[in-house]
Formats: structure tokens, sequence, C-alpha cells
């Protein structure tokens, strides 16, 4: 599905707003609107609010090989999804441009960093390491959407608790949460996105853009900083010319959000850590507002069960017994069963044969006997009686022509006869 | 034959419900059933694909994200659940050669997931105002090792039980309007099963009912 596109009209009328320094939602140039950070309920899950914008992350991780060159690291790996309840634009399966955009940049803002210690995700060296696998998933796209993911990301990140690993010998143990806590990750800093979003050739510059300022913009920078003002990735898109002193005001501003951001996560982080240790129910279900007109809630209720037996009886009754439409298997002979109704089964052995079997082997010892004292008479016998004994003979016996009502016996023994009359011959020479 | 089962495990957790939270989607709602939560958007009725068009009526699209990675096979034969249950109830037929794309996002799993995505679907979809000829509803019955039934079981409990089934009950004449089993049981726990699905049923259909009601209030 197409995004709906933006007029001219609409156009015109943000841009006279920016150069007149009105903001559609009546912020400041450089205010950022409302973060709210909520944690879900197992560790590592975190949902983020900027404004509209709203994205989840979940870190999970996992036990693998290193990679070959690195055999004491860990490994960090980042998803950003954008789904498509985030936007009708964004579709299913398909890396946009924006989605590897918001990928790489997620990646150089918190792996190239080095925010994260992965030498102390090495369980052994060179055979086992934890795998940190970020996945965040867009729920709403109203601008902005790479500094709420990175917020989310550092956030889930420090939120996440791995399991505990014992070694003893070759033996690697993964405790369970009740067994031993889990460890949380040791962070050295917490890089945060802040983006610009400039106008109208750079003269004009917006902090936080929301997604309608995000269609008109002609240029955006992107600066990953940490609370100590180190600049952990920079970033500018749209193709446009910035002048050293843009750039110089830009982080400047950047370093004041951080601060700012930082501080509200660890009040976030901390807020949730002691709902935990209260041992309190916490997570999304409860952080659900209550006072909203559009949100209800509903306790434990139970279900009536009075009647749920008798009706259960009285329906499995009324559909009472079908007729036993499949009677026992019949077996012809051994290895051949049969179900159901339709002609009798003629493959395979059928009685005639049987019998022939049974005749065969009869003969077979009468023709043994023969043998023995009249070896010179077997010309004259021509279509008589005799066959002989040979493993050729069961062969021919399998592909016999098979007819149901009229098992022609004089053939079977001509055919018989053939084979017994060629085995003759071998047996002569 | 077995006996009535307790009454202790037949209940429904709490369960909450907020509609209208996101902007972009055309409908929206979140759903929880104790921890288990489910986010829903509906966008449509809008334009469609070319080779997706059915010429008399509208096409439903349902997409199901796991929270970690990329859906798989178990999202597909949910999104399907999902999906046929959604077209018996909506009226398709009132919007012609367009698309209506339904997404479900996992919060978190603790059981009863498939009823969840159900009972989201459904909000999402009275939030968007598509015209339906009924409701429905999701409700997972579990019975366990001694032949207990559980409704609305925890993920603990969906390991420990011998068979797991969810039903989609329409609000009308709650009449079974899919199903999807996992296990082994009797003819008899099967009709007992659909029969306390249907009594939870009206329980979350008088919660729709107050959802609504609130919502269109004028006062809290």
């Amino acid at each position: 599905m197409k995004d709906t596109p933006l007029c001219n009209c609409e156009r015109d009328f943000l841009l006279k707003a920016i150069e007149e320094k009105k903001r559609l939602d009546g912020r400041q140039t450089y205010d950022y609107r409302k973060i709210k950070i909520t944690f879900g309920t197992d560790y590592g899950c975190c949902f983020v609010d900027l404004g509209k914008t709203r994205v989840m992350a979940q870190v999970s991780c996992e036990l693998v090989a290193p990679k070959d060159n690195r055999p004491n690291e860990g490994i960090m790996f980042f998803n950003v999804e954008l789904s498509p309840m985030a936007s009708p634009a964004f579709e299913q399966g398909r890396q946009s441009e924006l989605s590897v955009k918001l990928n790489r940049q997620l990646e150089r803002c918190l792996r190239n960093s080095k925010c994260i210690d992965t030498e102390s995700l090495c369980v052994v060296s060179g055979e086992k390491v934890w795998q940190i696998r970020v996945d965040v998933h867009m729920l709403n796209h109203d601008g902005n959407l790479m500094d709420a993911v990175s917020i989310a990301a550092i956030t889930a990140l420090c939120h996440f608790r791995r399991p505990d690993v014992g070694i003893q010998g070759d033996e690697v143990t993964v405790y369970s949460p009740e067994e031993r806590d889990p460890i949380p990750l040791s962070i050295y800093h917490m890089p945060i996105s802040v983006s610009f979003s400039f106008f109208q050739e750079g003269t004009y510059l917006l902090v936080d853009p929301c997604e309608r300022e995000e269609r008109v913009m002609d240029g955006l920078l992107m600066i990953a900083m940490n609370k100590h003002r180190e600049i952990c990735s920079i970033q500018s898109s749209g193709g446009i010319m910035l002048l050293k002193e843009q750039v110089m005001r830009c982080s400047k501003i950047a370093s004041v959000k951080v601060s700012e951001i930082t501080e509200l996560i660890n009040k976030a982080l901390e807020n949730d850590k002691k709902a935990r240790k209260a041992g309190g129910r916490c997570g999304f279900a409860e952080s659900m507002p209550q006072e909203r007109i559009t949100a209800l809630k509903k306790d434990k209720t139970a279900v009536e069960m009075t009647d749920v037996s008798e009706r259960a009886n009285e329906i499995v009754q009324k559909a009472e017994a079908l007729p036993q439409t499949v009677p026992s298997p019949v077996v012809p002979v051994p290895g051949v069963g049969q179900v159901g109704q339709g002609p009798q089964n003629t493959w395979g052995l059928d009685e005639e044969e049987d019998e022939e079997d049974s005749d065969e082997e009869q003969e077979e010892q009468v023709t043994k006997m023969e043998e023995e004292h009249s070896e010179n008479k077997e010309e004259s016998r021509g279509g008589e009686v005799v066959e002989i004994s040979d493993s050729e003979e069961e062969e021919v016996v399998i592909l016999h022509p098979e007819k149901p009502d009229r098992t022609p016996k004089n053939t079977g023994s001509t055919s018989h006869q053939k084979v017994a009359a060629s085995s003759k011959k071998r047996t002569k020479k | 034959m077995m006996e009535v089962c307790g009454s202790s495990n037949v209940t429904l957790r709490e369960f909450g419900c907020e509609q209208s939270l996101l902007s972009r989607p055309d409908g929206s709602a979140s759903f929880i059933q104790g921890d288990t939560s489910v986010m829903a958007g509906v966008y449509g009725p809008a334009e469609v694909k070319v080779s997706k068009e059915i010429y008399d009526r509208a096409t439903l699209e349902v997409l199901i994200q796991p929270k970690v990675g990329l859906p798989s096979v178990r999202e597909r034969s949910q999104e399907q659940c999902v999906r046929e249950t959604c077209e018996a109830s909506l009226l398709l037929s009132l919007h012609p050669r367009s698309s209506l794309t339904l997404i479900l996002q996992v919060l978190h799993d603790d059981g009863s997931l498939l009823s969840c995505f159900l009972n989201a679907a459904c909000m999402a979809l009275m939030d968007a105002g598509l015209p339906m000829s009924c409701l429905f509803c999701g409700v997972t019955c579990a019975i366990d090792a001694d032949g207990q039934i559980i409704t609305d079981p925890t993920a603990a409990q969906e390991k420990q039980s011998r068979a797991l089934m969810t039903f989609a009950i329409d609000s009308t004449e709650h009449r079974v309007m899919m199903s999807s089993t996992k296990g082994s049981f009797s003819v008899y726990e099967l009709q007992q099963c659909i029969a306390v699905s249907q009594k939870a049923s009206e329980k979350i259909f008088q919660f729709y009912r107050d959802s609504v009601r609130r919502r269109y209030s004028k006062t809290l």
C-alpha cells in the first residue's frame, strides 16, 4: 500500500511555518517530543514512545561458535524490522532503503562504538560465545525513527540479563534464572542518536522532526553521542552541504539532549529495578493506562461450569454411533491386508496360486524322486507331469498373469515346463 | 466417564484492552490476557495490488510478527487461522477490489497466544469501523494429564497439558468459527471444551460491550 502523498499546499504551509520558527505541534526548534520508556514482563524488552512514534526492542541471547578471526569475542546482532503496522508504506519482508539505513546506523552507533564489552560474552574461547540479538520493531511511525530505535536498543541492552554459565572442566552448564540470578551485560557507555533536519538548503534546523517535517526536509544529520560528550557516529544524508559551524552547533545541541535522555533512561531503569525487587507485577500489562477512555481492564473471572458436562454428554449422545462401516481388516494371505468395502483385492497371491505353490512343493518332491531313478526318460514325458525344483521357477510364479476367476492352470504348467526344460538342460551340462 | 473438572482451573486470567492507541493505522488495539499481550493494527479499505485483487470482495491480509526473528511456519499457520476467522465475520463484499491489512505484533507470549491474536484482531477491526456480520473471540482450553480442563492456560500450563485447543466463537449464536487443536483427546472432551469455551466467550463478549460502551460514554 502506498503512503498518502503530501499535497503542495501542505508542503508550502509546513515550510512557511518553519520559516516563521513555528512547528505544527507547538514545539520550539530544539525541543524533543515527550519520551516515555516502559519495560516488558521479561528482561530485555523495552518500549519507547517518542511523541506518537512508538518502537519496541527485544534483546535475546544464544550460545554460538565465535567468528574465526575473533575467537574470544561475543557477537552482537541488530535487526531493525519495519513492520507494516508502523506505516502502510512499509512492506513485509522487503529490505527497503530506510531499513538498511536504520540497521547500519544502529550498528555503527552500538557495535562500532564498542559500548558493549564483547569479550565478557566469551564462554569457551574459540568454541562458545554468547550472541546477543537485538530485534527492534516499529509499531507506529511518526518521524524520527532513528532516535527512538537507538534509545530503545540501548535501554533494552541495559535492561537485559543473560543466564549465568558455569564451567567445570570441559562441561559448560547454563543455569536457569531460578538456579542462579541472571547477569547483566557490561556496558561502558550509552550512545544515543540525535537527529537534526535541515530545511531550505540548511538555513533552518529542527531537532526531532516529526513525520510531516521529515517529508519536506532537505537533509538529515544524525549524531550519536554518549553523555561524556564523545561522538560515536555522525551521518549526514539527503545530499545537503553543511558548514563547519553548523555541525559544531549541532554537536553542542546533541550533547545537551543526550545527557537529558541518558538521565531519563537511568531513571526508568532504576524504577523498573525497584518494582522488580518489590516483587510486584511489572511489565506491559501494568503500564496500560487506566484513566483513558479507550482502555478497559477486567479482573480474573471464573467461567461457569454448571451444565457443561451435561451438554457435552448430550451432544456426544445425539451424534451417536456412526454405523461401523469399517470391518476388521481382511487378511487373505500373510503379508496382504484389506480394509473397507469394494471388490476383493486380487493383487498379490490368491488361492489358486496358493494351491499351486503347495502343489509345486509336492511336485518338487515327486520330481526329485523321479529324477533319481529315471534320468533318461525325460524327453518322452513331454507335456505330461513333471517339473523340477529350481529357484527360477519361483520367479516365474510371481510374474504369473492374474485372472481371478479362471486361473489358467495349464498355461502355468506349460510355462513351468519350459523352465523345467531349460533347467533340465542346464543340469545335464 | 470423566467428572466435571474443578472450578479452580476454569477461569480467565485478568484481561484488558486498549483501542486506537496508534496514530498511523486506521484501527488499532492491544489485548492483554494475563501476561500475554498482542498489539493489532488494521489498514484499509485501501487500494489493492492488481495481483491480489478480488473482483467481488476485499482482500484480507493477516501478518503476524514474532517478537524475535522473522515469521516462520508457525506464524504462517496462525495467520491462516486468524484470516479465516476474520473473513467469516467481515462483510468483505461491501468493499470489492480493495485491501484490508491486519498486522498482529506479539508483545509477550505467556500462553493462549492464538486466542489473544483473535481477540486483539476483533478489537482492532471494531476500532477501524469495518462492517462485520458478528464479533468473534478466541478461547484456549488445555487438558492436563489428569484430564482436567484449564481455560486460558499460561505457557507453563500449556507445556504440561496433554491437549490444547483454541476455538473462535461468534457473538450471535456462540458457534465455533475456527478450531485449532494439538494433542489427543476424546470426542467427549472436545465437546466439553467447546461448551466451556462458549461459556467463556460470553464473558469476553460482555467485556467487548463494556469497553465499547466506555469508549463512547461521556464520562469515565
